[in-house]
């Protein structure tokens, strides 16, 4: 097993003072380079689960294992340093900093994980997502579409072992998103990075050999089903 | 990839804001630098202009009169000393103690521009600053025999467009309103090169023709006896007919031929002696006076005499011996030297307020910023380094900033030094850096540290998930 999550909880004060459970999730597991698709609900948490798995944010009580590692247990430094070189993250929003180049972007997440940019795997990685005469364009000058495939570049920057898509087609366009999903499975395989995408798409979850439902794996979500049922 | 070029493309995003805030720093580096220039230029035309020889001898009293008077040509008129009293220094009890000795007599100008009468020797035997020669750029030195022969400093002559061959009248200016007159006509000879000291702006008569002029044989050791006289002397002058003066000249010249044989001794008590006699004797060589004379003591071949001569001379009655140096110094520190730190304190307060500037700056851009920095953060960034991060912005800002204000000020000299050159005599160039100005960059950049402590705090203290979900 690559990702392990066990009794993971999670909840967010709220402004009247008590908390707001979000996450009670007593197993979650993913193995070396499976591929994998999260689905549920809006605001049912699935953000928040991959934040918890990045270590970007902690669980309130709970372990999770990446790789053997218990990340809950790293020191922030330490798991900030983990991510970099562990974790792909692509974000709904592309989440690319708008002052560097395409090229920089790639570069500064390498720089990020261990102080050094390796400049020619840079651009064999745009170049494999199709944007190697896309080099120095900074993002605003690059279509949706495009900005994904520097965000997946990006990612995959570092030979993660897990790659963490959340809703990564959601703010693209129709025509780039099967382009985009189809690059985000076979970069993973390439790269032997497994893959959890979160979507609200049909479409694009079946294709996964694998579906999770948040509401299944996650107590709270399953009270609030049985509560409505 | 590093942190600077983090930093840099970080400026970079945000350019207009970027820009504004180095400009602002570097108006107050530029004022830095301006204000360690003009302190330079002050205390350059303070200090050189005193140097060349070693000692002033004038009449006792204010010493930093006499050294307006003598090294600067500013100021009141001093009290004079008899001319008998420069021959202990030529002929007399000083002798071994002095190299050279240039008598000179201020109290005079001609349109604005001080006259100083003095002997060629001046310009022959004195140096300017270290140990350099004046220099002609037009014509010649005056010569001792042609009594009414003058040269002009550079700054005097291109100031009145004074030409070789000219006619000049000077006239006194330390005489009260009824009593002045017009002088002889002097000829200018020649004109000086620039020296960057006082120089420049004066003009130079023969002693000997200075004293030929009726008018001034009676020096105003006290104003009573200037006003007492004046009247006398203006009918005198226009009484003597040009045969008047020559054969007083002869008269003159016979009476300076026997002092010359005189012993030293005779010579040191004739100084006092006549002092309360002069305006008896109106005609005779006694009643020459001098505003001061510059010394050149052989410090070299006679050391102890040299070291002795100015606390003899400040223990007898007749006069005072000052270090120019010293007393230049002495004014330099306690009244220019004020200014220059309350000029300084302003800039740095300058500087301080434009660091501020960059606080606002970065702090402006905080929320726009927090995203980024979470996004980083997101990446792998640690805390520690998007708070250098900012730090390293800051500094940027500040040491370009910096280094705007360093060619600025620069700029300004430079554009400032053929004014300043006209004016004080100093040249400054451009590229004339001060040491101080190395202290900017230390300095510099304990004001961005301090300065981006806050903004860079704020990006440490970033919560990375809830900024990530945020839209910029
Ligand atoms: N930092 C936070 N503080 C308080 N509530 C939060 C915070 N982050 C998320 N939430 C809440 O947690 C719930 C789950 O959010 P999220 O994980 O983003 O949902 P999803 O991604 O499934 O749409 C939402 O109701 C959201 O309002
Ligand atoms: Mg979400």
């Amino acid at each position: 097993m690559l990702l392990v999550l066990e009794e993971v909880r999670k909840s967010f004060p709220q402004p009247d003072g008590g908390r707001l459970e979000i996450l009670d999730i007593p197993y979650f597991g993913l193995d070396a380079g499976e591929q994998v698709v999260l689905v549920g609900k809006s605001g049912s948490g699935k953000t928040t689960l991959l934040h918890i798995i990045a270590g970007i944010s902690r669980p309130d009580s709970g372990s999770v294992r990446i790789d053997g590692w218990n990340i809950t247990l790293l020191s922030e430094a330490d798991c900030d340093r983990f991510r970099a070189k562990r974790i792909g993250y692509v974000f709904q929003t592309f989440n690319l900093l708008p002052g560097f180049t395409a090229l920089e972007n790639v570069l500064l997440s390498m720089y990020f994980a261990d102080g050094r940019a390796d400049r020619l795997r840079a651009k064999q990685l745009l170049e494999r997502v199709g944007l190697g005469h896309r080099l120095g364009h900074k993002p605003p000058m690059l279509s949706v579409g495009e900005q994904q495939r520097v965000a997946l570049a990006r990612a995959l920057a570092n030979r993660p072992q897990l790659i963490l898509a959340d809703e990564p087609t959601a703010n693209v366009d129709v025509g780039n998103q099967q382009i985009i999903i189809n690059l985000l499975r076979e970069t993973c395989r390439e790269e032997g990075a497994a893959l959890l995408l979160v979507t609200h798409s049909p479409e694009v979850a079946r294709q996964f050999p694998r579906i999770e439902r948040l509401e299944e794996i996650n107590m709270v979500g399953k009270r609030e089903v049985e509560q409505q049922v | 990839m590093n942190l600077w070029k983090i930093a840099w493309r970080s400026m970079q995003q945000r350019a207009v804001a970027s820009w504004l805030t180095a400009i602002s720093v570097g108006l107050g580096v530029a004022l830095i630098v301006a204000v360690l220039v003009i302190h330079q230029v002050v205390d350059r035309s303070f200090r050189r202009g005193a140097q060349g020889y070693d000692l002033i001898v004038g009449a006792k009293g204010s010493a930093l009169q006499l050294v307006l008077d003598t090294v600067f040509y500013l100021g009141q008129p001093v009290d004079l000393i008899p001319y008998s009293y420069y021959r202990e220094f030529t002929e007399g009890r000083f002798v071994p103690a002095v190299r050279v000795a240039i008598p000179i007599c201020t109290g005079h100008s001609y349109k604005g521009f001080r006259c100083v009468a003095t002997i060629p020797d001046m310009f022959e035997r004195l140096t300017y600053l270290d140990n350099r020669e004046f220099k002609f750029r037009e014509g010649r030195n005056f010569y001792a025999e042609n009594y009414f022969e003058a040269v002009a400093g550079y700054t005097a002559a291109r100031k009145l467009k004074l030409q070789v061959g000219q006619e000049i009248r000077p006239s006194g200016y330390g005489e009260v309103g009824k009593s002045q007159h017009e002088d002889e006509a002097f000829v200018i000879v020649g004109i000086l090169e620039p020296t960057g000291t006082p120089v420049d702006r004066a003009i130079f008569l023969n002693l000997e023709g200075f004293f030929r002029c009726k008018a001034h044989q009676m020096g105003p050791s006290s104003e009573e006896r200037m006003l007492r006289e004046s009247e006398f002397r203006v009918v005198a002058t226009s009484a003597e007919s040009p045969e008047g003066h020559s054969s007083v000249l002869a008269g003159n010249g016979a009476t300076g031929g026997s002092a010359s044989e005189g012993t030293p001794s005779q010579e040191s008590h004739e100084a006092p002696r006549h002092e309360g006699e002069d305006h008896a004797h109106e005609h005779a060589e006694d009643e020459r006076r001098l505003s001061a004379i510059l010394v050149v003591s052989e410090l070299e071949s006679n050391p102890q005499s040299a070291m002795a001569l100015p606390r003899i001379i400040n223990e007898e009655p007749y006069a005072q011996a000052i270090a120019p140096a010293q007393v230049v110094a002495e004014l330099f520190d306690g009244i220019v030297g004020n200014v220059q730190k309350v000029l300084l304190i302003l800039a740095v307060l300058v500087v301080i307020v434009a660091g501020i500037g960059i606080t606002v700056s970065i702090y402006n851009s905080m929320s726009e910023r927090r995203h980024e920095i979470a996004i980083m953060r997101a990446l792998g960034a640690s805390r520690g380094t998007v708070m250098a991060v900012i730090l390293l912005e800051s500094i940027l800002l500040s040491l370009g900033g910096g280094l705007l204000g360093v060619v600025m000020g620069h700029t300004l000299v430079g554009a400032l030094s053929p004014a300043i050159a006209e004016y004080t005599g100093v040249i400054v160039h451009p590229l004339d850096f001060q040491l101080a100005e190395l202290i900017l960059i230390p300095g510099l950049i304990a004001l961005a540290t301090a300065v981006g402590y806050l903004p860079a705090l704020m990006a440490y203290r970033t919560d990375v998930a809830k900024c990530l979900i945020a839209a910029p």
